[in-house]
């Protein structure tokens, strides 16, 4: 089962873990064999918004679709047998910490 | 025991089972009420069977191979329950598994909403119908209904696992069981329904079965157990119940438990279970031991502080050193948020002000108590408390 772990840091947050953290975690996930795919994002003010209307207009916007306090940094993508093993990974992401939060979300399957 | 009976003791295990099989809550579900069904038909004629766990086991697998045979969309389970029938069960006292325990943690896993997890273990291992749930926690049917759908939705989509957590993480995970438990009590006991909480202790005691070393699964059953123990004379405060009324095997069982509950330790419900026991053994409500319960309030304070916790010590402490004493204690939690709305503050604050004299006062503050109640059994009983004031 495929899990989504969207790393958000809050806008203000202190930053106490490092870039080494961050490597340990995932060599931990690829070493466990869990991990399927996982980027961390640019900086938010490199964000674009695009929307397309009814009659085909492109509208494009600085910034992300919706202003909020807690910001997507990054994801990871990982295959674990369940929720357990998902929210195991998730409190062991550097990003789970200093105020940060990691929303996990399954990755939804459909049946053809 | 009559077939009802048999049908409330199987139902959760035979569920339970059913879940950890197909790891499919409504399939299992399915298949429960089907064994249920059949059972309805035939033990009437043919009698109870001896073993009528096993004897609805069996039914219910036969069910789910008929059921998977016809339903393409699981099918696929099939093969699964092949694997799993051919492999032999293990060994249990009863020769039936019983896989309660991961049905424990699964309703209330932390992943759920916390005000859904009592309605769960309700649902599913107390074997209550929807609209009985429904009723237990005062919503309309229909809102239950959607928040057990809801819930169902996310165990099976998010894959909430059946599993008994491993042992690093039970301190962890056993409390939001306990709590889900207690809060089927405390409903059951604000609306006055002793069959529910009956039906939380009946719960506690299935745990207790499953975990007995666990010293706070102990603690909850002796605190539900010295609690319930006075049932029949509560519609009087502590003070003045008539303390014949209370159940004296229920103290007995409950006082038992709670000497296991603190051997060797002691978690929150141990020692609120504690005080209880102390109530219970006490002659009359002067001569109760409230040097040892202030001492227990103490305890309780560091390991699960609250502002109901501050408000129930001050009273013990107002037993203890006299009412002034306890007032100056009730008047520093005055600032307290959660006390602010909180009827019993009041009331307890009105009953100190009027064993020191200041009657006046204590009226104001009963008055209070009594906007503030949320039932009318309660605003009685402060009503009769405030009439005895102004006679």
């Amino acid at each position: 089962m495929k899990y989504m772990l969207m790393i958000y840091a809050a806008a203000d947050q202190q930053v106490n873990c490092t870039v080494e953290d961050w490597m340990a975690y995932e060599k931990e996930m690829r070493d466990a064999g869990v991990l399927v795919s996982g980027h961390s994002l640019a900086d938010l003010v490199t964000a674009t918004t695009v929307q397309v209307g009814p009659d085909g207009k492109r509208t494009v916007t600085d910034g992300p679709f919706a202003e909020t306090r807690e910001v997507l940094g990054g994801y990871d993508v990982i295959d674990v047998p369940d929720l357990d093993a998902a929210l195991e990974w998730a409190a062991k992401c550097p990003g789970s910490r200093d105020g940060g939060a990691v929303v996990v979300r399954p990755i939804a399957e459909f049946d053809f | 025991m009559n077939v009802e009976q048999v049908f409330r003791e199987e139902r959760g295990r035979l569920l339970a089972t059913l879940v950890k099989r197909f790891g499919d809550l409504d399939l299992a579900e399915e298949l429960t009420s089907d064994a249920i069904e059949a059972a309805l038909r035939h033990w009437p004629v043919d009698g109870v069977p001896d073993r009528p766990g096993a004897w609805l086991l069996t039914t219910a697998r036969r069910k789910a191979v008929d059921r998977l045979r016809r339903d393409r969309v699981h099918a696929a389970r099939l093969a699964v329950l092949q694997v799993e029938v051919d492999r032999a069960d293990p060994p249990v006292a009863d020769g039936l598994p019983d896989e309660r325990l991961e049905l424990f943690f699964t309703c209330a896993h932390p992943a759920l909403p916390e005000e859904d997890r009592g309605a769960l273990t309700l649902r599913f291992l107390a074997g209550f119908t929807t609209p009985e749930v429904a009723r237990a926690y005062l919503v309309p049917v229909t809102t239950m209904q959607q928040r057990i759908v809801r819930a169902k939705k996310k165990i099976s989509q998010a894959r909430i696992p059946f599993r008994v957590p491993d042992p690093h993480e039970l301190p962890e995970r056993l409390p939001g069981v306990l709590q889900a438990v207690y809060s089927i009590f405390t409903e059951g006991y604000a609306a006055q329904r002793a069959d529910l909480a009956g039906e939380a202790i009946r719960l506690a005691r299935i745990l207790h079965g499953l975990l007995p070393a666990e010293r706070e699964v102990t603690g909850l059953l002796a605190l539900m157990l010295l609690v319930h123990a006075r049932r029949d004379a509560r519609h009087d405060l502590l003070e003045d119940q008539d303390r014949t009324l209370w159940d004296r095997d229920m103290v007995d069982e409950g006082t038992a438990l709670v000497e296991r509950a603190l051997t060797g330790g002691y978690g929150p419900y141990g020692v609120q279970a504690a005080i209880n026991a102390l109530h219970d053994e006490a002659p009359d409500f002067e001569n109760t031991d409230w040097p040892q319960i202030v001492a227990l309030y103490d305890v309780l304070t560091k390991l699960a502080p609250s502002p109901v916790v501050a408000l129930n010590r001050a009273a013990a402490v107002a037993m203890r050193d006299g009412a002034a004493a306890g007032l100056a204690l009730l008047d520093e939690l005055a600032g307290e948020p959660k006390l602010r709305d909180y009827h019993p503050f009041r009331a307890a604050r009105a009953d100190l002000l009027h064993r020191l004299g200041r009657d006046d006062e204590a009226v104001s503050a009963y008055r209070e108590a009594i906007e503030l109640a949320g039932t009318e059994s309660e605003r009685e009983l402060l009503r009769l408390r405030l009439a005895a004031l102004l006679r």
